[in-house]
């Protein structure tokens, strides 16, 4: 450190270089995000006949960078609706302030019925459209997991365009690839639905979350995992993948060291 | 009345010669004609309590509630005019949700009482303006465990730079009155409307600074509080409102909420029961 204080923690003109003053115009068209900074990878659920299974890993990356390790990116809203988030985590941090700010809103008085899965995942998708129709979308892709009237099964997704997506079994992400048709191959309509036991999904979701880490670079493998019930949410947030084996790698060729 | 303004009690914020300020103390007098509030700080919990005139037997029973929520963990129950109340309790969760977005953690009890009593004294001012026609009794729970703040999706360093603080305890109930002046005092049990004077002397008898009182007793206690100080208008009906706050391990897990049916209902019954033996032993003692 030196006698001149609006020189420190700047990086030093005689070692660096002036610095390119161009990075800080104010004038100019306004940008918004381009892109996502730090990011979680996918999530996924399925619907059983009382409720829902969702899950995603603990893992924010910078980049290819796994940055955080210990990133919780399923949401309790309340009693019966969890909110799975991938895509960018501050956008994620803001979604989650203001879910809880409307859940106050909504307990001002106890006499109203709380906001379900569905009005919430109508509610996501509204802001998720204000936002891209602003050419500021918020740079995540949501999945809701509840119940809606009557204590039924509720999963439905909504994406940085605003595009709303409901289906008995859903995956964002590169999951969207990989445990999609892995879910559907036990959960493949509505129908089935009604045959599915807790611990089949819980299975099945798990299952999941293990092929995705064996082929996404970008995933970890300790996970957050919710199933929602009318009897309310059990949220594990500090789960590990089991009984991994690798042996399917040996035989994988035509990248990296093993070219062919 | 010997308060008499002589000319110095037509515009607010305006001193009479002996230092008063009227209007303030007018509205004051809209509150002492308010149905009876309380509050109570038990050892684990708050508890506010109202008697609410009925003025109309064409309103709903139980609807139109009175005693309003502030974030999750904070209640106000208000007495005197209830469109100023209503305002009071606007203004309160404007300022919560306004804490939060600046500092992403919930108000402290403490800071809504002062935020709040700044900006009652503020209308005893302006000429423009006048003062709140109520004296309001804030009650919450500060919640003592290491909460994470709003977002917050990592748990971050546990010790050294940014690591927590061993052993610091904070949190706890909170109770407090804010008067039309602004002025606003921190109490164990708070007494304001028409029945203030008897609620006050009940509250005095049950050595609340020694902590020894329990939340549900301190419910019990209140809808007591709340009978006796309707004796002296017993020709208008009333219905009782409760709520309670008590820490995460209590009843109600941190929130301010309605005291359960049940429970009103029971403390109901032992505040009359209470009552009617008081009659039966002036009764005896006439004898």
């Amino acid at each position: 450190m030196n006698h001149l204080p609006q020189a420190w923690g700047r990086p030093r003109d005689d070692v660096y270089g002036a610095y390119d003053a161009s990075h800080l115009q104010t004038s100019g068209p306004q940008q918004h995000t381009q892109s996502p900074i730090v990011t979680g990878t996918s999530v996924v659920a399925v619907k059983f006949k009382d409720g829902v299974v969702i899950a995603a890993d603990n893992l924010a990356s910078y980049g290819s960078l796994a940055r955080f390790t210990d990133v919780k990116r399923l949401r309790k809203f309340n009693s019966q609706v969890v909110v799975g988030f991938g895509g960018d985590v501050s956008d994620m941090q803001y979604l989650d302030r203001l879910l809880s700010s409307l859940d106050i809103r909504e307990n001002y008085s106890t006499t109203e019925t709380p906001l379900n899965a569905k009005n919430l995942h109508t509610y996501l998708s509204k802001v998720m459209y204000k936002r891209r129709s602003d050419f500021n979308p918020l740079w995540n892709h949501i999945l809701v997991a509840g119940l809606e009237h009557e204590n039924k099964p509720f999963l439905a997704s909504v994406d940085l365009l605003g595009t709303t997506f409901s289906s008995p079994t859903l995956a964002t992400g590169f999951g969207a690839h990989l445990a999609q048709p892995i879910l559907r191959r036990v959960v493949p309509d509505e129908a089935t639905v009604e045959s599915v036991s807790r611990e089949q999904a819980v299975a099945l979701v798990k299952e999941c979350m293990k092929v995705l880490f064996y082929r996404d670079a970008r995933s970890l493998d300790k996970y957050s995992i919710a199933v929602v019930t009318k009897d309310g949410i059990d949220l594990k947030e500090d789960e590990k993948l089991e009984s991994q084996s690798w042996a399917f790698a040996e035989g994988i060729r035509g990248y990296g060291t093993q070219v062919n | 009345m010997t308060s008499i303004g002589t000319g110095y009690d037509l515009s607010n914020s305006v001193f009479s010669p002996d230092g008063r300020n009227f209007q303030v103390e007018y509205a004051v007098k809209a509150v002492e004609n308010g149905g009876t509030a309380i509050g109570i700080r038990c050892k684990d919990g708050v508890v506010l309590a109202l008697e609410k005139l009925i003025t109309s037997k064409l309103l709903k029973p139980g609807a139109n509630k009175r005693i309003s929520t502030i974030d999750r963990n904070i209640g106000v129950v208000s007495s005197g005019l209830l469109p100023d109340g209503r305002h009071f309790v606007s203004r309160a969760r404007d300022e919560a949700a306004d804490w939060r977005r600046s500092y992403k953690a919930p108000i402290p009890t403490s800071a809504l009482a002062n935020r709040m009593g700044s900006y009652v004294q503020a209308y005893t001012l302006y000429s423009s303006v006048r003062p709140f026609g109520v004296t309001a009794i804030v009650g919450g729970w500060d919640l003592e465990a290491e909460v994470p703040v709003d977002g917050q999706v990592g748990s971050g360093p546990s010790v050294g730079s940014g690591g927590k603080v061993e052993g610091l305890k904070h949190g706890g109930p909170f109770l407090y009155m804010i008067e039309p002046s602004g002025l606003y005092w921190g109490y164990y049990g708070a007494a304001t409307g028409k029945g203030r004077q008897s609620a006050k002397s009940e509250l005095e008898k049950l050595d609340l600074a020694a902590g020894n009182l329990t939340l549900e007793e301190g419910v019990k206690e209140a809808a007591r509080i709340i009978y006796v100080a309707h004796e002296d208008s017993k020709d208008k009906d009333f219905e009782l409102e409760m709520t309670w706050v008590s820490s995460l391990a209590g009843p109600t897990k941190g929130r301010h909420e309605e005291v359960p049916k049940e429970l009103r209902e029971e403390a109901e019954r032992l505040a009359k029961k209470a009552l009617e033996g008081d009659d039966d032993e002036e009764e005896k003692m006439e004898e």
